[in-house]
């Protein structure tokens, strides 16, 4: 079977700073996989990298067996690969729905209707409205993005990437800044996705990691140290040496009782 | 759900009541000031040019001060037109119009991969060199001395080009509304509001998956286009085309306007014209000379403090009344 995604040899450097070392690994169609590593080990670089923001130096990128790597980064989310970001970046002044609904124009290739009115396209409303409902952004539609709280603008950068109907989503670490309570919201709306889309989430919360991944790929300065299960990892020696030093081992060893 | 807002980007389509107010006004004007419909002429033709740089720059966010080139284009292609012997005046703009996209079209590609300062100096740039081209090239544009004695033939073989100008004001007027149409049609649509993502973020847009250089290509053609109708309609009411039309100067009238009046609302484009020039003629009335010093003044004041224009004083105005308040 061709995996969804499969990245060989990727390698990139800044300078004399060399962010990604010969990444290889490949995701399965419906893989869960988490993505964790200390600060600095590379995975946003890596995110970029995928999603063709910043051009590799070396090594390929292959989305269901067809080599990307020279695709722009819309060619590759109009192909499938969509990635969310960890700070949100979305369109400010906007409403929520004219947000989601640039999304979905996009996906739908209605961008290139010069001549119905936007709010005409019924379809096209209705189905932002539906993924605004799912991610309980009802009460927040039109407001404009920049006044809504900084954890539903995390709930928005997701229904963006839902209203592209990913075959492959990055989650650049999609929990950050969103309150508790919503988390559940988040990972809800994760969970009710396909499931033969492949997710590839990076994520520092191991509670949420254990939730969502079945999978976990450590990644240290700009290469990958182990892939394994969840469990597997949090037990590995070596992850807890190179990875997380000695204060992150206390609390790792804490959260593997319950692992 | 919810009906959509109407301060929603998603329902311009929607038509507002005062709308038609706009376009009752050149009407009024056709009767009530029969002797001034050279001036309301020339309003007509500078409304659509700053109209066609409104859909480049307030809705398509495209920084340009060479707008005058396609002006231009449209003006002599109208006039070498006329007076090499085509006198039907509709095909003359029609021919402007594509002659201003095709030239578009070829520059988009390199020229809408800038933005900022990079952007503003090549548009000049080109705009600068068209000028010098329409000035060595004597034999076609008539050099410094311009294109002299462009007639044409009554409109659908009935209408005479009078010396009244009701014929001259109307034909302005029907290019205007056709136009307006099609770009308030352009800037509501799905294509409309993704030009609005790129405005806003350009990154983020392409990661959404649009490629922007094939939307802002459209935008900038469009643009190009309603700017030569503009510059062909200019040349067929006056009958006289100079180098004036492609000068940095030109570009910038077009700017001053959609500024005063209110730049990204279609509208604006509508005010500031009217505005802008009508002032100018009293002002140029009232001292020859110094008339650049009011003009200067009144753009200091509306820019200082107005947000969003005349335009924008309207609206607040209007909201301030009726109570009802638009976020």
């Amino acid at each position: 079977m061709t995996a969804a995604l499969e990245i060989q040899g990727l390698n990139k450097s800044f300078g004399a700073i060399q962010v990604a070392r010969d990444i290889t690994l490949s995701l399965e169609e419906g893989a869960r996989r988490a993505l964790i590593g200390p600060n600095g080990a590379g995975k946003t670089t890596f995110v970029s990298l995928l999603s063709g923001v910043v051009r590799p130096d070396s090594g390929r990128v292959l989305l269901f067996g067809q080599d990307i790597t020279s695709d722009s980064a819309s060619v590759r989310t109009k192909k499938g690969l969509v990635r969310t970001f960890q700070v949100s970046n979305l369109f400010g002044k906007l409403s929520v729905l004219e947000n989601v609904f640039l999304a979905v124009s996009e996906r739908s290739n209605a961008s290139f209707d010069l001549w119905t009115g936007a709010g005409k396209k019924r379809e096209l409303i209705d189905k932002a409205e539906h993924l605004i409902e799912q991610l309980r952004l009802t009460d927040n539609i039109h407001d404009p993005v920049s006044q809504i709280a900084y954890g539903r603008q995390r709930l928005v950068e997701i229904a963006l990437a839902l209203a592209l109907e990913p075959r492959v989503l990055l989650l650049d670490e999609p929990a950050a800044g969103i309150p508790h309570s919503e988390t559940d919201v988040l990972l809800e709306a994760v969970y009710s996705l396909p499931t033969n889309i492949a997710i590839l989430m990076i994520e520092h919360d191991m509670q949420v990691v254990r939730r969502f991944a079945s999978e976990v790929t450590v990644l240290v300065g700009g290469a990958v140290l182990m892939t394994g299960t969840p469990k597997d990892v949090m037990v590995s020696e070596q992850v807890r040496e190179v990875y997380l030093g000695h204060a992150g081992a206390n609390r790792f060893s804490s959260e593997t009782l319950h692992a | 759900m919810k009906p959509l807002p109407r301060s929603s980007i998603l329902s311009r389509y929607r038509l507002r009541p005062a709308e038609l107010l706009f376009w009752v006004l050149p009407i009024l004007a056709l009767f009530l000031f029969p002797k001034w419909l050279a001036l309301g002429t020339l309003v007509l033709v500078f409304a659509l040019f700053a109209l066609s740089l409104d859909l480049l720059l307030g809705f398509a966010g495209i920084m340009s001060l060479g707008h005058a080139a396609f002006f231009g284009i449209g003006a002599y292609t109208a006039g070498i037109l006329a007076i090499g012997g085509w006198n039907e005046a509709i095909s003359g703009v029609l021919a402007a119009a594509l002659l201003c996209g095709a030239g578009a079209g070829i520059i988009a590609p390199f020229l809408l991969r800038l933005t900022g300062l990079p952007l503003i100096m090549v548009t000049v740039g080109v705009a600068s060199i068209l000028f010098e081209v329409a000035n060595k090239a004597t034999w076609l544009t008539g050099g410094d001395d311009g294109l002299y004695g462009i007639r044409m033939r009554p409109l659908f073989g009935f209408f005479a080009w009078s010396i009244s100008g009701e014929t001259k004001f109307l034909y302005a007027f029907a290019w205007l509304l056709i136009s307006f149409v099609i770009i308030r049609r352009m800037v509501s649509s799905p294509f409309g509001i993704a030009l609005q993502g790129i405005r806003e973020n350009t990154a983020r847009m392409r990661l959404i998956g649009n490629s922007v250089i094939p939307h802002l290509s459209i935008a900038f053609i469009a643009s190009a286009m309603f700017a030569g109708i503009a510059g062909a309609v200019w040349a067929q009411t006056g009958g006289f085309v100079g180098l004036g039309v492609l000068s940095l100067d030109t570009s910038i009238d077009a700017l001053v306007m959609l500024v005063l009046g209110g730049l990204g609302s279609l509208y604006g484009a509508l005010i500031g014209a009217p505005v802008y020039l009508i002032f100018k003629h009293f002002a140029q009335q009232w001292n020859p000379f110094y008339w650049m010093f009011l003009v200067g003044t009144m753009l200091v004041v509306v820019v200082r403090f107005t947000r969003g224009g005349i335009l924008g004083v309207l609206k607040a105005t209007s909201e301030r009344v009726t109570g009802h308040k638009k976020s």
